[in-house]
């Protein structure tokens, strides 16, 4: 029964999106429609965590806006977004980096991870 | 009477889809498969005009004496369940002809007809959404009760049909006006807009809208 359902989903599953974890800087390419005319608006930010499985599952990106914090919940599988392009990878020890939201300024930074480990 | 058209399926579960505007769709999935007429009601043998369909595997040993006949004189294999649909224009059909999803157009309105989870045992607050009681201003562990149930010595009994604790779902529910959001005929799916009553494996009959639905 969940074997029919899976076929059902995989036909909104996308394949092109990159191995993305928590910590990594990321910028979400977002396909944004008005009226008549589409442009695609850059969100770049922090991934806070990763939520869900299958053609629910749901990512967390925050950013600094005018020194205001902005978060922006995407399905992993929408086709609202245009692409997915890692600018880092952070160097984390939990899945869900909700910490950050309490730390300012060089507190709230995360470490980039090294690639030689 | 209207020309009703509607299949037996069974709900597979509840998943999303995005639409063409990019927004995101509640689905119900139900598999319908393939649905075949045993017979037939006239207007002249019946006093009423029908069509009979049968749906779902089952092996032929389970199938009993009078029942196996049944398929035998439309001739086709036995299914698990049976249902008539009342239509004017049960003419149209013949026995043995099959019915598959392909009846639904992506976009019309449907009912949905299915027997709703059971709960057990439940209280007021739950099965006929009474207020209960307020959670302080002195009230003494009657917070989920249902207070008054009538009045004194007349007229010196409860009501017939008050609303009290009982076993609640296991209600056969029809749900009015879903809209078909994707016909899968390959697979024998119907994707439904919204949710369906019943459990997952449960048997569920879909039929096009009583109401004229919107538009």
């Amino acid at each position: 029964m969940s074997q029919k359902l899976d076929a059902v989903d995989a036909a909104s599953l996308r394949s092109d999106i990159p191995d993305f974890r928590p910590g990594d800087t990321v910028k979400v390419h977002v396909n944004i429609i008005e009226g008549t005319r589409s442009r695609v608006q850059i969100f770049q930010g922090i991934v806070l965590g990763r939520q869900g499985d299958g053609v629910r599952e749901t990512f967390r990106v925050r950013k600094l806006s005018f020194q205001v914090g902005v978060e922006r919940v995407f399905p992993v599988h929408s086709p609202v977004i245009d692409k997915i392009e890692i600018v880092s990878r952070g160097d984390v020890r939990r899945a869900k980096l909700y910490y950050v939201r309490d730390r300012v300024g060089k507190r709230a930074k995360i470490r980039e991870k090294r690639e030689d480990q | 009477m209207r020309n009703t058209k509607g299949l037996l399926g069974t709900k597979l579960g509840m998943t999303q889809v995005w639409d063409e505007n990019n927004k995101l769709i509640p689905v119900t999935v139900v598999e319908v498969g393939t649905n075949v007429v045993t017979q037939l009601r006239s207007q002249e043998k019946d006093g009423y005009s029908a069509v009979q369909i049968a749906y779902g595997q089952i092996d032929p040993r389970k199938v009993n004496k009078p029942e196996s006949g049944h398929f035998k004189a439309a001739g086709v294999t036995p299914r698990r369940y049976l249902a008539e649909i009342r239509t004017d224009d049960a003419a149209n059909y013949e026995v043995g002809q099959e019915l598959t999803a392909e009846i639904f157009e992506v976009g019309s309105v449907v009912d949905v007809v299915g027997t709703s989870k059971g709960k057990g045992f439940a209280g007021v607050m739950k099965r006929h959404n009474f207020q209960g009681v307020s959670a302080s201003h002195g009230a003494h562990r009657n917070h989920r009760k249902p207070g008054s149930i009538g009045q004194s010595s007349t007229p010196g009994h409860v009501f017939k049909g008050k609303r009290m604790a009982g076993r609640m779902g296991t209600d056969r529910v029809t749900v009015q006006n879903l809209a078909i959001q994707a016909v899968d005929l390959e697979r024998g799916l119907i994707l439904v807009k919204g949710a369906v009553p019943g459990a997952k494996g449960r048997i569920v009959f879909v039929r096009n809208a009583v109401k004229g639905g919107s538009k």
